[in-house]
């Protein structure tokens, strides 16, 4: 097959499964079937795309052309092509256990679950292979379209009020932001691909490129840096596992990864060194992290508090971004790899303890770790790789993301990095102590049903796989062309 | 040869068939004959379109008088494509009206209800083709008095009420537009509209001439419902039958701002405008407070066609907003959005036409008890509205994309930042019809199971929401049309 036919199967398999899935509602087992088997197919279609590096002619597919220049194109290129291997795999697994917990938990209106879902990783795919900001915001307002659905999903009053929130802040500032950003960069430019080096062929005045940044900057919302953060916590009302798929990794990822794409291929490192208005957002992120560390802290609540550890994670990215070093564009997407496996292990222990024990509460995990220990173990692996200690994924971002302020002499990052990682032990460590060594009249064995403790077992382990085979992850990053 | 006459034809043809309706009296009748003539004027228009794109410009002079003694047809791109989305519109809607307008008039009316939509279509085919000053009054005349009727035949008390209001300040525009004609005639002593085009530029600017211009604006802004002048149009659009609320949403506005762009471009051109007044700025002005004042209401009603007319109001901001920018880009964005309106709103209204038809209610509170039903319906529905909110893939993601590069080139942050407010303000009404459509439990469960509304309901339904993706995504046409147009107008 053509990399183009594989190109349009990334968009056309995941949208002909959520088509089958509303056709099949009537017959569940089917319905669910199909939805493993189309993710897996998905991902050997990634994978095969995965297989053929070439860099000098990267596969290109052009569908149509609203406006003279502006196009709607796939194209692969390295840093997409992680996100997309990731989110392909962690579909996988996710339909397992999405599939397990819907179940457990009798939750209505599971085809349009699983329908949505399906249409939201399609929107994932075409995030990571847009050739163009018009491309990419297009996915983009259809991720947030698709997902919202699932965010109001079980249509009580606080889900609706959260699914406004949600979409309010997502779509508003794509609309009020990232919309008109693309558009005078078209006016100023000429032109919105993705180009390595930047489209700024023009010179254009650092005011102009500071102000776009902040558009751009806060206009992705998905990336949830501060004060565009709201929706996240709010979307923890969603089914557990939207919350480990879509808000740890596809929608978020989503955001931070076209953060990325923008400073690399937008703007380009010569227009933002020459610029010198970096320092700007990596201040705005920075605050981020501590702030919402801090915040995090005091959250009871497990899910918000996953949620808040997220919204500070992201800003890692962007601030390994807005290093412009090198070595930290390196650390921005392996942080993208890192914490997509630590996150999305620790929602789905945290949806296995709601299944299992009907628990939502930090306060209440004293000694759970007696009852579900294969849970827990994988809840303190992947914790220990939000910190980042060896031998886990974080550890290997973080030591890129250090080498990269390092290597710029930026010790306000590096103070940023120092402060994080305390306050993630802070509020990470004592949910594991609380779950192993605390005492609680409850020490019977009682573990969530197997769909959902395998799924949490392989993403633990893939924790430690990507530190003691990081080769492979590494060299697509290099790839990455700033 | 017949082809050599097509523009007459296309007035001709429903002219002739409004009488004839009546002589059927049968409504099925009555309505085949209506639903074949605006076939045909979908065939024509389209061909008349594919006809200028070549040739430029065609004058068909009436009776082989030559012009400016005779009454000629002025046919450019500009107005070939404002005639194609009529047609298209009214095409659709005669598709979808047979059993709507069944089950909303009475039998023994609906064959005067599609006389009069007839000499509706009649009246905007002439507004849209004459190079006639006065016949174009006339035009506005038929088209505004069939209009009346249309909407006094609306199902509640209301629709009297809205009619008649309708006709005192449609009235009033009208006789504004006379004055201004009248005027416009003591100075340049001619009524063909390309003549005076020509001699307007030896009159000095003197007072007539700045009070002919004056009439003719405010006029017009009556009848394309500019903000502070748009009274009339929510209670008309929201009262009316619902086929006509359809057919009205998408064309008479639309066909009023072309009126308006083909004055100010064409016929005045912008220098003589300029020396009189600030007309740039007070459109924008206006549209701004159109925009925020619209989608405002729209925010706060609790039926679909109130929401959807109010809308409307706003939307015509984002129209004139590119007209008075006084760019090519502009100007483009505000063509194109004529274009893509009215795809957008027509569907919307039939969306609402079909619940409707189904279920007798288009208030929000009613539509909670009898979700799950009409599936179909509901999806048209909220296609439609990603299409009016600008999701990209779709008409209404052009439409935004041109106004933004309009205002960012220009470098009219206030308009900016009002569209950009008003986009928002969009998400808001339109996600109050999703909410109620999707996510409220019910209040009390009715037990039955509601049908799909017919099939010929649906499938126009569907065809105007696959040409929202489709002209979302395949530009060639309208562009092309568009650019042409806009560069055959002078002054930019």
């Amino acid at each position: 097959m053509s990399m183009q036919t594989l190109l349009l199967l990334t968009l056309a398999l995941p949208l002909l499964g959520a088509a089958l899935i509303l056709l099949t509602a009537s017959r569940p087992k089917l319905r669910d079937s199909i939805t493993l088997v189309i993710s897996v197919l998905l991902f050997l279609v990634v994978f095969l795309i995965y297989q053929e590096p070439d860099t000098v002619h990267p596969a290109r597919l052009d569908l149509f052309e609203p406006l003279p220049g502006l196009r709607f194109a796939l194209e692969v290129e390295a840093l997409g092509m992680l996100f997309a291997l990731i989110a392909s795999f962690l579909w996988i697994i996710t339909s397992v256990y999405a599939i397990g917990y819907m179940r457990s938990n009798q939750e209505s209106n599971q085809t349009r679950f699983f329908s949505c879902f399906a249409v939201a990783i399609a929107a994932t795919m075409g995030v990571a292979f847009s050739a163009n900001l018009f491309s990419l915001f297009l996915f983009y307002e259809v991720l947030t379209l698709s997902t919202y659905p699932l965010v109001a999903h079980s249509q009580s009053d606080l889900a609706r009020r959260a699914g406004r929130v949600y979409l309010g802040i997502l779509l508003g500032a794509s609309f009020a932001l990232f919309l008109p950003a693309i558009v005078w960069t078209w006016v100023l430019a000429g032109q919105v691909d993705f180009t390595p080096g930047g489209v700024f062929d023009v010179p254009v005045s650092n005011s102009v490129i500071l102000a776009l940044l902040l558009l751009y900057l806060f206009g992705i919302g998905k990336a949830a840096v501060m004060p565009f953060h709201a929706w996240l916590p709010a979307a923890m009302v969603a089914p557990t596992p939207v919350s480990a798929l879509l808000h740890a990794v596809a929608v978020v990822k989503a955001g931070v990864f076209s953060i990325v794409k923008v400073a690399v291929y937008i703007f380009g490192e010569e227009t933002l060194s020459a610029a010198g208005v970096t320092d700007w957002i990596v201040y705005l992120a920075g605050f981020t992290i501590i702030t919402a560390s801090l915040i995090a802290l005091y959250q009871d609540n497990l899910k918000k508090r996953l949620a808040y550890s997220t919204i500070s994670q992201l800003s890692y990215v962007v601030i390994a971004t807005f290093l412009i070093a090198p070595v930290s564009i390196l650390a921005a997407a392996l942080h993208i790899a890192a914490h997509a496996f630590g996150k999305i292990t620790l929602f789905f222990a945290a949806g296995a303890i709601y299944t299992a024990h009907h628990k939502t509460e930090v306060s209440q995990l004293d000694g759970i770790g007696r009852q579900m220990p294969l849970t827990m173990i994988a809840f303190a692996i992947a914790s220990l790789s939000m910190i980042g200690v060896p031998p886990t994924a974080g550890f290997i971002s973080k030591w890129y993301l250090l080498n990269g302020a390092f290597e710029m002499q930026s010790y306000f990052v590096i103070a940023i990095i120092v402060t994080s990682t305390l306050l993630n032990a802070a509020y990470f460590l004592p949910i594991v102590y609380a779950a192993f060594f605390k005492s609680s009249a409850d020490t019977e064995f009682h573990e969530a049903p197997w769909t959902l403790v395998l799924p949490i077992l392989m993403t633990a382990f893939a924790c430690l796989l990507v530190f003691f085979f990081p080769d492979r992850l590494i060299h697509l990053t290099q790839l990455i062309a700033f | 040869m017949i082809t050599g006459h097509l523009p007459i034809l296309l007035l001709i043809m429903p002219l002739l068939a409004a009488p004839l309706c009546v002589l059927l009296h049968r409504d099925i009748l009555s309505w085949f004959l209506a639903l074949l003539v605006f076939l045909g004027v979908f065939a024509g228009a389209w061909a008349l379109l594919g006809s200028v794109l070549e040739i430029e410009v065609w004058r068909y002079t009436i009776g082989a008088w030559e012009s400016p003694w005779g009454i000629e047809l002025y046919v450019d791109s500009l107005n070939a494509f404002v005639l194609v989305i009529v047609a298209s519109i009214g095409a659709a809607s005669l598709l979808f009206a047979r059993q709507s307008v069944a089950s909303e008039i009475a039998a023994d009316r609906t064959y005067l209800f599609y006389s009069a939509l007839l000499l509706n279509l009649t009246g905007l085919i002439g507004v849209i083709l004459t190079g006639d000053a006065f016949n174009l009054f006339v035009f506005i005349e038929i088209s505004s008095l069939s209009g009346y009727a249309l909407i006094s035949l609306g199902r509640k008390r209301l629709a009297l009420y809205a009619a008649y209001r309708y006709l005192i300040l449609g009235t009033v525009g009208a006789t504004f537009i006379l004055i201004g004609v009248g005027l416009l005639y003591v100075v340049t002593g001619t009524l063909n509209l390309q003549d005076i085009g020509v001699r307007i530029a030896d009159v000095s600017a003197d007072r007539t001439l700045a009070t002919a211009i004056c009439f003719l604006l405010i006029g017009l802004s009556m009848k394309l419902a500019l903000f502070p002048l748009h009274v009339w149009l929510p209670a008309a659009y929201s009262a009316a039958p619902s086929v006509v609320s359809v057919f009205l949403a998408g064309t008479t506005t639309k066909v009023f701002i072309y009126v308006l762009i083909r004055y100010v471009f064409d016929i005045f051109g912008l220098d003589t405008i300029r020396g009189i007044l600030p007309l740039g700025d007070i459109l924008v002005l206006l549209s701004m407070l159109a925009i925020l004042y619209g989608s405002w209401m729209a925010i706060v009603r609790s039926s679909i066609k109130s929401i959807l007319a109010y809308s409307s109001v706003a939307q015509i901001g984002y129209m004139v907003l590119g007209i008075g920018l006084f760019t090519r880009t502009g100007l483009t964005a505000s063509i194109l959005h004529m274009f893509n309106h009215a795809l957008i709103k027509s569907a919307l209204f039939m969306a609402a036409a079909c619940l409707i038809y189904r279920l007798g209610t288009d208030r929000l509170e009613d539509l909670r008890n009898s979700s799950g039903c009409m599936p179909w319906t509901r999806a048209a529905f909220v296609l439609g509205g990603f299409s009016l909110i600008g999701v990209p893939g779709t008409v209404g993601f052009l439409s935004k994309w041109y106004l933004l590069q309009a205002t960012i080139e220009s470098g009219n942050w206030p308009a900016l930042a009002v569209m950009i407010i008003g986009s928002l303000m969009a998400v808001v009404y339109f996600w109050k019809i999703v909410e109620a459509f999707y996510f409220r439990q019910p209040a009390q469960d009715t037990g039955e199971k509601m049908t799909e509304a017919p099939l010929m309901m649906l499938a126009p339904l569907w065809l105007l929401i696959l040409a929202n993706i489709y002209f979302g995504i395949d530009t060639d046409l309208t562009l092309d049309s568009i650019t042409l147009a806009v560069s055959s107008l002078a002054g930019l």
